[in-house]
C-alpha cells in the first residue's frame, strides 16, 4: 500500500499505549501502526496456542442506512448480502465496473435498513467516494471510521478473555455472527470474526474507550498470558490461515475468480458493478489462478519475488514469509492457471537464483478444533 | 552494550581483528531493527571481499537484510551454528553469533570504520530520525 509521501500520518487512540509498551511502529496504510512488540515469532505463537490483543482501530467503517441500503450493498459487492439475518456478518468484495477489487470487507447486518462495513485502513476515504458515487438508492452513507475504535482478541482462549468481561453469553455467537452488548462498562458491537485464522472476536466501540478495554483486556488475559500483537504477526497469521491481503493478493486489477474467491461472488444475486464482466469471465476461464505454495529448501519466496515456471517467469508472489507455526516458508502466487495444480514442483527467483517450491492447498492452516 | 575493542561500519556490521584475521557480525542495533532472525546466507569460504561488497544476507520474519563487508580479504570462516539457529543473531550478536572470519587484505582499512562511541552516536541519531 502506497501513501503519498505529504498526507499526515494518521494514529489510532492507542498509539501512546504502543509507544510505551516499546512496539516497533511502522507506517501501514497512512497510520502509524505496531509492527511487533514482544516479537513476531511469539506473538504468532501467543495467537495459535493461547490468545493475542490486537488493536485493528486503523481499519475502516461504512455506515450505509435507510431502506434502499441492501439495494446499495447488493449493487457495489459481490457476494449476496440479501442472505444475511440480522446480528450476521459476511465476506465479501466491493467491485469496479471490471469485476475487481476496490476493496475487500465484512458486512455486517445490524437491521433490514442499517449495514456496518468494515474496510481496509488505507482503502477507507476511497471506498466511501466510490459508494456514494454509485449511491442511486437514496441510501444514507457515512464514512464513520472516526466513530469507532476496534479490538481483536484472537485464539483459542480469546472466549474466555473476553467473557470475564461481558454479561452478554459469547458461547451463541457464532463465526461471522455478531450481538451489540456492554464489555467493561462500555456499548460494544462484539462480532466473532477476525484475521488470523483462529476463533476469537472483534470488539467495535467508542474511540474514548480504547485505553479503558485495551488494558482491562490484558489484564483478564494476564493468566491466559495474553499478548499485545501487531501488525508483523496478523500478515503471518492471515497468511497461514490463506486469507487474501488487499493490495497483495487482490486490487483493482483482479477478479474474485483469479483470486480463488469464487465463493463470495453470487452472480445469481443479480446484476452488481462488474457482473457483466465476471459472468464472461467464468465462461472464458481466468489467465491466472492464486495458488498456495511452499519452499522446498530453506530459503524464503517473498512478496513480489518472480515466480519461475519450467526455467520461464510466469508469475509473481503476492505474500510469503516464514510460517512460524507450520515452522516452514510459505506463500502465494499467481500462477497460469495450466500450472496451478496442487503438488506441482515451481521454482521462485531469489535474489536471481532459483529456489525450488510446490504447489499446495490452501488454506495452509486450520484449526483443529 | 558495544565493545570498545571492535569497528562499526555505517551499515551495521562490526568488525573485530586479531592480526591479521577479522571477525564480523552484525550490530544489535541491526538486530533489533530486523526482529526475528530466521535465515542467513554466507558467502563460501574462500571467496574474495572487497570493502562495502555484498556479501551475505540476513532475513526476518518480515524483512531481508544485505551484509556488507567492513573491509577487503578473504573469508577463511564462516559461523556453523547459524545454520540451524539463526535466532542467536538476535540473543547474542556480538559473540556467538558472529557471520564470517577474513584474512584482511590491508589491515589499515580498519582506521576508516566508526569506533564504539562514535558508532553508538550515529544509532542515536538514527533512533531520533526514526522517532521523529
Amino acid at each position: 500500500m502506497t501513501t503519498p509521501a505529504t498526507a499526515e500520518i494518521r494514529k489510532t487512540a492507542l498509539n501512546a499505549v504502543h509507544r510505551r509498551l516499546g512496539a516497533k511502529m511502522v507506517n501501514f496504510g497512512g497510520w502509524d501502526m505496531p509492527l511487533e512488540y514482544s516479537g513476531i515469532l511469539s506473538e504468532h505463537e501467543a495467537v495459535r496456542t493461547r490468545a493475542g490483543l490486537f488493536d485493528v482501530s486503523h481499519m475502516g467503517e461504512l455506515e450505509v442506512r435507510g431502506p434502499g441500503a441492501l439495494a446499495l450493498v447488493q449493487h457495489v459487492t459481490c457476494n449476496d448480502a440479501a442472505k444475511l439475518i440480522v446480528g450476521q456478518a459476511q465476506y465479501t468484495g466491493l467491485m469496479t465496473s471490471r469485476g475487481t477489487f476496490v476493496d475487500d470487507l465484512l458486512v455486517h447486518k445490524i437491521s433490514d435498513t442499517h449495514y456496518l462495513l468494515c474496510v481496509n485502513a488505507g482503502n477507507q476515504d476511497g471506498d466511501f467516494s466510490h459508494v456514494v458515487s454509485h449511491n442511486r438508492f437514496d441510501a444514507k452513507v457515512e464514512n464513520a471510521g472516526p466513530r469507532y475504535s476496534q479490538l481483536a482478541v484472537q485464539g483459542p482462549r480469546a472466549k474466555e478473555i473476553l467473557q470475564r468481561l461481558t454479561p452478554v453469553s459469547l458461547d451463541p455467537i457464532r463465526y461471522y455472527h455478531f450481538a451489540f452488548g456492554i464489555v467493561d462498562g462500555v456499548e460494544c458491537l462484539i462480532a466473532r470474526t477476525g484475521y488470523t485464522g483462529e476463533d476469537g472476536f472483534e470488539i467495535y466501540f467508542h474511540p474514548e474507550f480504547s485505553e479503558q478495554l485495551w488494558n482491562n483486556l490484558m489484564q483478564a488475559g494476564e493468566s491466559s498470558r495474553i499478548l499485545p500483537c501487531g501488525l508483523g504477526a496478523r500478515n503471518t497469521l492471515r497468511l497461514e490461515a490463506g486469507m487474501c491481503l488487499y493490495g497483495h493478493e487482490i486490487d483493482d486489477t483482479t477478479t474474485p475468480w483469479e483470486a480463488g474467491l469464487g465463493w463470495i461472488c453470487k452472480l445469481d444475486k443479480g446484476a452488481f458493478l462488474g457482473s457483466d464482466v465476471l459472468a464472461r469471465q467464468k465462461q472464458s476461464g481466468v489467465d491466472r489462478k492464486l495458488v498456495g505454495f511452499e519452499m522446498l529448501d530453506k530459503r524464503i519466496g517473498r512478496d513480489g519475488y518472480p515466480v519461475l515456471i519450467a526455467g520461464r517467469e510466469q508469475g509473481r508472489v503476492t505474500s510469503g514469509c516464514p510460517a512460524p507455526f507450520l515452522k516452514k516458508n510459505i506463500g502465494m502466487a499467481y500462477v497460469p492457471p495450466a500450472a496451478s495444480a496442487g503438488g506441482a514442483e515451481i521454482e521462485i527467483s531469489v535474489r536471481s537464483q532459483a529456489a525450488p517450491a510446490r504447489i499446495v492447498a490452501l488454506p495452509f492452516y486450520k484449526r483443529p478444533h | 552494550m558495544y565493545p570498545t575493542d571492535y569497528r562499526y561500519t555505517k551499515e551495521h556490521e562490526w568488525i573485530k581483528t586479531e592480526g591479521a584475521v577479522g571477525t564480523i557480525g552484525i550490530t544489535d542495533y541491526a538486530q533489533a531493527e530486523l526482529g526475528d532472525v530466521v535465515f542467513v546466507e554466507l558467502p563460501k569460504v574462500g571467496a574474495k571481499m572487497k570493502a562495502g561488497q555484498s556479501f551475505g544476507t540476513v532475513e526476518s520474519v518480515k524483512a531481508v537484510s544485505e551484509i556488507f563487508s567492513p573491509i577487503s580479504g578473504e573469508v577463511i570462516e564462516t559461523n556453523p551454528a547459524l545454520s540451524d539457529a539463526p535466532e542467536k543473531i538476535n540473543s547474542d550478536p556480538h559473540g556467538a553469533a558472529w557471520l564470517v572470519k577474513m584474512r584482511l587484505a590491508d589491515p589499515s582499512e580498519i582506521s576508516g570504520l566508526m569506533d564504539a562511541a562514535t558508532y553508538q552516536a550515529y544509532i542515536a541519531e538514527k533512533a531520533r530520525e526514526h522517532s521523529a
